[in-house]
């Protein structure tokens, strides 16, 4: 019921967006069509601003999974998560979560895929899907976008989001599906 | 910081393959990086150009002064350096919505709007982030999503018998992690305040 609302909300927010801004804008006599052009002078810009701070972040990040550094850091952490209850082979997943998005949602479908969907670990796995970022991928898009280099404290405050959401994906699953 | 993150994950990664004897990795991995963050940026420029084109439309008829007085009590109290009424106000909200419907290709837009506002008040040196623009960030990828409709659609394809479980135990991790990043922006803000520490 609840779920059904909000997916309804979610296909009728932008059609409706587009319709009212329209129609008052036309209603308070601003010539929509002008505007609109005026505003969007500026999109190539900033998308292409993005650039050179995205292929630094995918580079470095592309490398460190490619080389195997990214194995070699999660086998070397894995015993010290293991003895907090948090299973072994949820740990990847973890660790890619705030680096690729693309990389981590390959972890959850390879994880559901062999461990099903409705296994512990695929349940876990779908959890924390949802419930983390990519983190770094945000800062870089956002922060390249107005030509920000010095981030200050945001990767911290970022980053301890991210391990609230697998600390508490992880008690929550064990307390509701095990 | 992020320079620090930059070069261990660099340095290590081509060690790592150096000594696995599996160098070539290295040169494609870098290659296959920014191919991929090049045909991201350029697939922004389509929905970028719409969504500015149609903000400035919402600014011009009132719409975002509208949005941004609505919330004020609530962003007044998570963005005390913003002005009132300011424009990333209804940027910043916006953005907020569109990540909890999980409307992603509205979401980016409108945070790189947000941020370009935010930008405009950074008082600071311009490619210094602002309190401001931490705290939204810290709210943004902390943000929760109430129907993760990507993670439902993979479980629906491998045969889960109920696909949708986890929207319960994903909405109270998120709401966890929310919780924290709020705390700990504020703590990392005073703490920067006092110290003037540099990263």
């Amino acid at each position: 019921m609840i779920m059904n609302m909000v997916s309804l909300a979610a296909k009728w927010a932008i059609p409706s967006i587009l319709f009212f801004i329209t129609l008052l804008a036309f209603v308070r006599r601003v010539n929509v069509y002008e505007s609109f052009i005026e505003g969007a002078q500026e999109g190539f810009m900033t998308a292409v601003k993005t650039i050179p701070f995205l292929v630094a972040m995918f580079v470095a990040i592309s490398v460190f999974r490619a080389s195997g550094a990214m194995d070699l850091f999660v086998e070397t952490v894995s015993p010290v998560t293991g003895f907090f209850g948090i299973p072994a082979e949820i740990l990847p997943l973890g660790i890619m979560r705030p680096l690729s998005g693309g990389g981590a949602l390959g972890i959850t479908a390879e994880l559901i895929k062999v461990y099903g969907a409705d296994s512990f670990l695929g349940r876990l796995a779908s959890t924390l899907q949802g419930s983390t970022d990519t983190t770094f991928f945000v800062l870089t898009l956002y922060f390249g976008s107005i030509g920000v280099s010095k981030y200050r404290y945001a990767v911290f405050s970022g980053l301890s989001a991210d391990i609230t959401g697998f600390i508490a994906s992880v008690f929550i699953c064990n307390m509701v599906f095990r | 910081m992020v320079n620090l993150i930059w070069v261990c994950m660099l340095l290590m990664g081509i060690i790592v393959a150096a000594v696995n004897g599996n160098i070539d990795a290295v040169t494609t991995a870098a290659l296959q990086g920014a191919q991929w963050a090049v045909d991201f940026a350029l697939g922004l420029v389509a929905i970028m150009t719409f969504w500015l084109g149609i903000m400035k439309v919402a600014e011009e008829a009132g719409m975002v002064r509208l949005l941004a007085r609505l919330v004020r009590p609530l962003m007044t109290f998570l963005f005390p350096s913003i002005p009132r009424n300011h424009p990333s106000m209804g940027a910043i909200i916006m953005n907020l919505c569109a990540n909890v419907l999980g409307l992603g290709n509205a979401a980016t837009p409108m945070g790189l709007i947000a941020m370009k506002e935010l930008q405009k008040l950074n008082r600071g040196d311009p490619k210094t982030a602002s309190e401001a623009m931490c705290t939204f960030l810290a709210l943004n990828t902390s943000c929760i999503t109430i129907i993760p409709a990507t993670i439902i659609g993979i479980r629906i394809k491998a045969g889960s018998v109920n696909p949708t479980e986890i929207v319960g135990t994903t909405i109270f991790a998120t709401a966890c992690s929310m919780i924290v990043a709020v705390i700990v922006d504020r703590i990392l803000r005073g703490i920067y305040r006092s110290h003037r520490w540099r990263w």
